[in-house]
């Protein structure tokens, strides 16, 4: 079964094309990595799959259900408000910067929207929260506060936090970016193990032989179009010049 | 008359400064908040609306507002003013121009979150309120606490302002004592009287800073 459909998906800021009729499906337990140069709009579908921004065009669909489309005339229409609060409850993001709550303490980063938003049992969530932790080897760091924390630390509590809410989808949008490598390798190996979760993963991310390792789908987008998109060892070796041109030396060493 | 005389005589007043400081603080800072989303309303109407408000309370001495708020009432709609309304027209008086003050300090803090934490909430499905009053309120809260904390030790002294239209206030009766008995006593007891307020207001916010200081 489809968990996320996007189709003909086109969206511009200021009237400059930044994604241009881009169609994307995802299905249960899939692992897809997005991957091409900066500019390429990477982010934006991501933010558009997320709702973070209104598409200009196209439609987005989650489980089946329509959460945003257009009509003929172009005209966006999006599910009702109740409808898009279910919706929303399938999908989780990973930032690039975290963005953790920095007033509230690690546990309570988890804890607090599956108890506040979702009307969890408080006892559950948080026996939810120390399993989570200790998947992310922070087990000890329950009761520290963001600022305590590093960048690597940060980002795999901002993965707990996600995971707590019980997404079918995870996406992340370029989830090492602020790192330096050693914090990156912490961060990819957390989310390496949780392959196994059976939780959909779309990963925006510029570390080519994670996305080579970790995919199902590599998709490499330039100019706002998807380019090329297939498995790893397809689009890795591929013979089209954008993609062979974005990776470069990539392709060199990975061939 | 004696030192004791002068002394009880202006705790007298000094209980009534307390009182508007007091009362002006807990009306003004909430609706200092409504105030601040009047003015960052996308309704260009009432936001212009509240510009203007803002403008004026900024714009000219509190002393000519008390006045305005006092004989206004009377000059306007010649409705006669009683001797009890004094007090209530200190107390709006000084509640709506530090509503003004309030609200852009309000604003400033609520702008100055970045725009990830939003995004953060609305991801892990918090409503709007939700996200205002658990996510951004407490950390606006930790932001602009120094620039409040002018606007407070500011309104400990303005209270002293009250005595333009004749509240009597801790200022005007030391100056009614000092014209009366010939003497600096009062003035300086009335110094000393505002400068220990403002240390433990000072003491109180700084402590409410530390506080909040367990994380950045």
């Amino acid at each position: 079964m489809k968990l996320m459909e996007m189709n003909h998906v086109g969206k511009a800021f200021d009237g400059v094309p930044v994604i241009r009729d881009i169609s994307l499906s995802v299905e249960e337990g899939e692992i897809v990595s997005i991957i091409g140069p900066s500019g390429s709009g990477k982010s934006t579908l991501l933010r558009c799959a997320t709702m973070l921004e209104t598409m200009d065009s196209g439609e987005l669909i989650y489980m089946g259900e329509k959460a945003a489309w257009s009509d003929e005339t172009g005209k966006m229409t999006f599910a009702s408000k109740r409808d898009l609060k279910r919706i929303c409850e399938n999908y989780g993001l990973v930032f690039q910067n975290f963005n953790l709550f920095p007033h509230f303490s690690v546990m309570k980063n988890i804890t607090d929207a599956p108890i506040a938003v979702q009307k969890r049992d408080k006892e559950e969530v948080y026996r939810t929260g120390r399993e989570l932790l200790k998947k992310m080897g922070l087990e000890d760091k329950e009761n520290a506060y963001p600022c305590q924390l590093s960048g690597g630390q940060c980002q795999r509590v901002a993965i707990a936090r996600a995971l707590a809410l019980n997404p079918k989808i995870l996406f992340f949008d370029e989830p090492t970016s602020a790192l330096d490598p050693e914090l990156t390798g912490e961060v990819l190996k957390v989310i390496k193990s949780l392959a196994d979760l059976d939780i959909a993963m779309v990963i925006v991310t510029h570390e080519m032989a994670f996305a080579r390792d970790i995919s199902d789908r590599v998709i490499f987008m330039a100019d706002g179009v998807i380019v090329e998109e297939g498995t790893p060892e397809v689009v890795f070796a591929s013979d089209n010049e954008r993609t062979r041109s974005f990776l470069g030396r990539y392709g060199e060493m990975l061939k | 008359m004696s030192v004791s005389m002068m002394v009880s005589q202006l705790a007298g007043g000094m209980f009534v400064s307390v009182q508007i400081f007091v009362v002006t603080l807990v009306f003004s800072l909430p609706l200092g908040m409504i105030v601040a989303f009047g003015r960052m309303s996308r309704n260009p109407l009432l936001q212009g609306i509240v510009k203007v408000y803002i403008s004026i309370m900024r714009g000219t001495p509190l002393m000519l507002q008390l006045m305005v708020v006092y004989f206004g009432p009377y000059y306007l709609f010649g409705i006669k003013i009683t001797n009890s309304y004094r007090l209530w027209a200190a107390l709006i008086g000084f509640v709506i121009n530090y509503a003004a003050y309030f609200a852009e300090i309000y604003r400033s803090g609520i702008q100055s979150m970045p725009v990830g934490q939003y995004e953060a909430a609305k991801l892990l499905g918090y409503g709007k309120m939700q996200t205002f009053f658990k996510i951004i309120l407490p950390q606006v809260i930790k932001r602009i606490l120094p620039s409040v904390t002018n606007e407070v030790i500011t309104l400990v002294k303005d209270t002293s302002l009250a005595f333009t239209i004749s509240v009597l206030e801790m200022f005007a009766i030391a100056k009614a004592l000092a014209s009366s008995q010939t003497s600096l006593i009062p003035f300086a007891a009335a110094g000393i009287f505002y400068y220990l307020f403002n240390l433990v207001v000072a003491v109180g916010m700084d402590y409410a800073e530390k506080k909040l200081a367990y994380y950045q």
